[in-house]
């Protein structure tokens, strides 16, 4: 799957240029809106489709299912903190979702690793990752998944 | 000069009739253009079909009365603001672009139809609007060229590289630059000097190329964005919304909410 742009929506501003990680998205010279140059190399992070202010990004299915008329579309508002996406399937049946934006600003929220404890030896056995769970914001005890549940050559 | 017809000047020596079949002629050139783009890039077709298939996905059916409101908001604010360029310097440098362009063009007709005799006594409020309109146009057009291209701006190009975008913007400018330049000429009444025949020419090819380029350049993007922008917020209004999640119903500041940080040229 690869990205593309309604021309309509398109207005040129570039925020998809600045943030495709790919470096893909480009500008157009006969019309100076963006287009994907070099769709066999989008990898779908959808952060064109995200920075998008206008909804103008879209992401075409694999040939074998698109033309059946699903969708995967979002919108992401700054003001509200919020990215919601909504998901079409093939037979009609829609589901949407609301999450919160957890990017953080340029240069915060930087945990200083260096200056924090050092693990200790049981620390680095158990199941938590480092500064669980007071990294979650929680105190509560997390759960864990036992040993003996998981099939002897299966997966270990 | 502000307050100088220059048409009426010229008509001294270029019959007024002459005048008013250029710019006849440049009106078919832009509807010849338009219709040409019509056919070959088939975007009118796609637009329809898009539309058409949007209707089927609508979860409610508009009135007449909401349709129209819709459509009035979208012209005080898509198109009269266009307020999908944000609140940047690119959405001041575009209206001041338009709306120098809207007022050039308004004068140019009404000066070369209705007072491009020699003996026409002209009101001042239209050259004043004719040399405001081009001072805008060559400022918006100017900001926007040399400064806020996004092709140079995210894509690192240099200035002077010229693309065939540029067609649209550097034709309106250089009719609005030459157009002004010979203005100012002209009243300095030279006797028959080269100058001002100069820029008559270079003003009459920018114009040449400007509506006779409509095919090849962004002209036409006047006619197809107010339509696509009443689309979009009709699709919006009737729950179809291009497939797009509703807006989010969620408290203020669900997640961090950060802004992104803004593109230069925006």
């Amino acid at each position: 799957m690869s990205t593309f742009v309604y021309m309509t929506r398109c207005d040129g501003c570039g925020h998809c240029v600045d943030i495709c990680p790919s470096d893909i998205m480009h500008i157009d010279e006969t019309i100076r809106r963006a287009k994907n140059i070099e769709p066999n190399f989008c990898w779908e992070c959808y952060a064109c489709v995200k920075a998008c202010p206008n909804h103008a990004i879209d992401v075409r299915g694999y040939a074998d299912f698109a033309p059946m008329g699903h969708s995967v579309r979002v919108r992401r508002e700054e003001e509200k903190g919020t990215i919601s996406w909504k998901i079409k399937f093939r037979n009609g049946k829609e589901k949407n979702f609301v999450s919160p934006i957890t990017t953080k600003p340029w240069g915060k929220f930087i945990p200083k690793l260096a200056e924090g404890e050092k693990p200790n030896q049981e620390e680095i056995n158990s199941q938590r990752l480092y500064l669980e769970p007071e990294g979650l914001n929680t105190k509560k005890e997390l759960p864990t998944v036992p040993k003996e549940s998981f099939k002897k050559g299966v997966y270990y | 000069m502000l307050s100088t017809n220059p048409f009426s000047i010229l008509a001294e020596t270029v019959s007024p009739i002459f005048l008013q079949w250029f710019v006849i002629v440049m009106v078919i050139l832009v509807a010849v253009g338009t219709l040409l783009d019509i056919i070959y890039k088939k975007n009118v077709k796609y637009f329809f079909e898009n539309a058409k298939k949007a209707k089927l996905s609508a979860t409610k059916t508009l009135s007449t009365g909401e349709k129209i409101s819709v459509i009035s908001k979208t012209i005080v604010s898509d198109i009269a603001t266009t307020s999908e360029l944000g609140a940047g310097k690119r959405r001041v440098a575009h209206l001041l672009g338009m709306y120098g362009t809207i007022l050039f063009w308004i004068g140019s007709v009404i000066m070369i139809f209705c007072y491009s005799t020699p003996s026409s006594d002209t009101p001042n409020v239209w050259p004043i609007i004719w040399h405001a309109g081009a001072i805008m146009t060559v400022l918006g057009g100017s900001w926007f060229w040399f400064f806020l291209r996004v092709d140079v701006y995210s894509e690192a190009q240099p200035w002077y590289r010229i693309i065939k975008a540029d067609l649209f913007v550097l034709a309106l400018l250089a009719s609005a630059l030459f157009g002004l330049i010979w203005s100012f000429l002209q009243s300095l009444n030279l006797n028959n000097r080269w100058d001002d025949k100069l820029f008559l020419i270079l003003f009459i090819i920018s114009n040449i190329v400007l509506f006779g380029g409509v095919y090849w350049s962004k002209f036409a993007h006047m006619l197809y964005k107010p339509g696509a922008a009443i689309q979009k917020n009709l699709a919006e209004a009737d729950g179809s919304r291009d497939n797009l999640p509703p807006p989010a119903d969620a408290p203020k500041q669900y997640g961090l909410g950060i802004d992104r940080e803004k593109a230069k040229h925006y």
